[in-house]
């Protein structure tokens, strides 16, 4: 019987050479004659463990990493194929702290599976949640998720049941589910672990949406800077209608669940909602005037169900092991998992998905292990190019979104971008207001003019040019850009700006201020 | 000016493949820059012809995505990220070398037509910073030093 080698096809992991590690471990198989069955996994997110090869045995799955081609020799030299001792030994990959201590429910399969084989996804208990869905009512189906508490996973946190349950009661002949697979912050990437390591999970949460709201199409739309993730998600689609998962009649239900992706183009606003439904009907990413909610009137002005990947993604286990299971993790009303993405400046990055409640601390030292570079962590901006800089004394608070909300602070799709005692915080506010001016879709004045404006007055305050007047300016311009604002592109852009601000005055200048005045 | 020879009928051809689509119109951008690299100028009033839209409006929509161009690309697009992940592990130092390197700036491509330079944000690499890719293909913890050898391998390619 040929043993089982996992190398991952993760964009991260190819990034760091997967692809050529892949390509020796099949050569030096076939070289020495020895019979190999090559997978090619997602990745399970211990990024600084990538490329991670891992060997089925007798005892679990044993892994090695970094693995280099170069090193591939030496691992045949040293039996990995048995599970052999060698410098780049993990042990049984299971109990890797960093992975063990996690709660996975969303990823639950990735890394683990094969993405594209539909076989590995049912015998790892996929579609189990969609077979339940089948045999419940609409309205029994957006109950579950209701009772999970899931929250809108890409940032806003809006609850998902009430959403669902607002275009279930929208009457119309088109119903339509789309899911926001833009994954444009900065330090995030736990969309494109799904869509690249378990495509099926978030097809089989479209399908179930479709059911629950009687939605018949459905749309994911992608970031063109995903390519494999888009290869991943066709390959998923392809087969999931070859095998009755998707089409006409769902599993002979009589049921319709039509899926589609569409590409992107760049354009980070189109993250928002109402500005995504306007690129999906072909025009410029322009943010919509609300009310009217995509959930009355959406795509193409019919009632739309709009998730974010993860969103959608955890709907399978809900409706497999329904809404009290999920609920029971997590911390008051953020309830379930949370992926969290632990990236930038940091030693040990990677996907961590725990339970709401775990700490910032927990997760930069315990997890994290530190910043890269051995410098003391300064700053951490946690939730995208829109979330706020929060400094040391603010690392014990719980991952949560209403504790986040506390400290003017957002948890946002879970990103955490770690920064050392180099960063220069007035240069990362200027170059927030230069991303909100450069990605503004142009429609309200504050976004659009707002950014501008603030990048010329934090060039003065760096500077040095009329700074105290300048420090007053830009709170004013803040202001109006936080409640102006049509969408949070411009809302949000003053949390970065004001908590650089409000946490490292002397990055801004404060001590010369002080001196002045 | 330089007068740019484009190819008629990959371009119609994509627009009856893809015209009667709902939404149309970002599929058909796509299908044109797939197969030419970038959208011709002169293919906008046969978009707007098919789809029954203004050519401002195709043109607005081709100017509104960055990831759209109007011109041809060099013979590799390397796309480097610029954001906040990407700076907390010395993109802004890496950019510099690269623009140095090349000789270009951002949206430029190399005199002699083998390298274009865009910024890009976020490739969702963030894990392995600082990360950019050379005609879609992705490397990250990018040193100056594996800048160049990127650049050997790219070079090397047919």
């Amino acid at each position: 019987m040929s043993i089982t080698v996992y190398v991952p096809i993760d964009s991260s992991a190819l990034s760091l050479g997967a692809e050529k590690v892949a390509k020796a471990i099949a050569a030096e198989a076939e070289t020495r004659g020895v019979a190999i069955n090559l997978v090619r996994n997602g990745s399970r997110g211990l990024f600084w463990l990538e490329p991670l090869v891992e060997v089925e045995t007798s005892k679990g799955r044993i892994a090695y990493g970094p693995v280099q081609a170069k090193d591939v020799p030496a691992l045949f030299d040293a039996d990995f194929l048995k599970g052999g001792q060698h410098a780049l030994s993990l042990g049984p990959t299971e109990e890797i702290p960093y992975l063990k201590n996690q709660e996975r429910l969303t990823n639950a399969r990735v890394g683990i599976t094969d993405p594209v084989s539909l076989d590995d996804y049912l015998t790892h208990e996929g579609y189990r949640g969609l077979k339940n869905a089948l045999k419940l009512a609409p309205a029994d189906i957006v109950k579950q998720v209701t009772d999970s508490g899931l929250r809108g996973r890409g940032g806003a946190a809006f609850p998902t049941g009430i959403k669902w349950n607002t275009v279930l009661n929208a009457p119309a002949d088109q119903k339509y589910i789309v899911c926001n697979a833009d994954e444009g912050d900065s330090g995030t990437f736990s969309d494109r672990m799904i869509m690249e390591g378990d495509p099926f999970v978030l097809i089989e949460g479209m399908t179930i949406a479709g059911l629950a709201v009687g939605a018949t199409q459905g749309y994911i739309y992608l970031r063109v800077e995903y390519p494999h993730a888009y290869k991943n998600l066709n390959a998923a689609i392809a087969a999931a209608y070859k095998a009755g998962y998707l089409g006409k009649s769902i599993l002979g239900s009589g049921k319709a669940f039509d899926l589609e992706v569409r590409l992107g183009a760049g354009a980070y606003v189109c993250g928002e909602e109402t500005a995504l439904l306007e690129s999906l009907e072909g025009k410029r990413g322009l943010v919509r005037f609300k009310p009217p909610l995509p959930a009355i009137e959406g795509l193409f002005g019919k009632p739309t169900v709009i998730n974010n990947v993860i969103s959608l993604a955890s709907v399978p286990i809900i409706l497999d092991k329904g809404g009290d299971y999920y609920r029971d993790f997590g911390m008051g009303r953020s309830r379930g998992t949370l992926p969290i993405q632990l990236a930038g400046n940091i030693k040990r990055p990677g996907l961590i998905e725990k339970a709401f409640g775990v700490t910032l601390r927990e997760i930069l030292y315990d997890y994290g292990g530190g910043s890269a570079t051995g410098r003391p962590i300064r700053a951490v901006q946690v939730g995208g190019p829109l979330g706020a800089f929060m400094p040391e004394s603010q690392f014990d608070t719980p991952l949560d979104y209403e504790a986040f909300a506390a400290l003017w602070a957002v948890l946002g799709h879970g990103g955490i971008v770690v920064f050392d005692d180099t960063v220069d915080m007035a240069h990362m506010a200027r170059y927030a207001m230069e991303f909100c001016a450069e990605e503004s879709c142009g429609k309200c004045t504050p976004c659009r003019i707002g950014s501008t404006r603030g990048v010329e007055v934090l060039d003065k305050i760096i500077g040095d040019e009329q700074r105290v007047a300048q420090l007053a300016l830009l709170r004013d311009l803040s202001d109006t850009m936080l409640n102006g604002s049509l969408c949070a592109l411009g809302g949000m852009t003053p949390y970065p700006v004001l908590s650089a601000l409000n946490h490292f005055p002397e990055d801004f200048g404060a001590a010369k201020t002080e001196q002045a005045a | 000016m330089t007068q740019h020879v484009w190819d008629k009928s990959a371009v119609t051809r994509v627009i009856a493949e893809l015209q009667d689509q709902p939404g149309a119109l970002l599929p058909i951008l796509h299908g044109i820059q797939d197969s030419l690299g970038y959208i011709p100028p002169d293919s906008v009033p046969l978009i707007a012809s098919a789809l029954n839209l203004s050519r401002a409006e195709v043109h607005g929509v081709i100017t509104f995505y960055h990831y759209f161009r109007d011109t041809p690309p060099g013979k590799h697009t390397l796309h480097l990220c610029r954001a906040e992940s990407c700076q907390s592990m010395g993109s802004a130092s890496l950019e510099k070398y690269v623009k140095e390197k090349l000789g270009v700036g951002f949206h430029e491509t190399t005199a002699d037509g083998q390298f274009s330079l865009e910024p890009v944000y976020c490739l969702g690499n963030c894990a392995c910073s600082p990360a950019l890719t050379v005609d879609g293909e992705i490397y990250g913890r990018v040193t100056p030093q594996r800048f160049d050898e990127i650049l050997e391998e790219a070079r090397g390619q047919a």
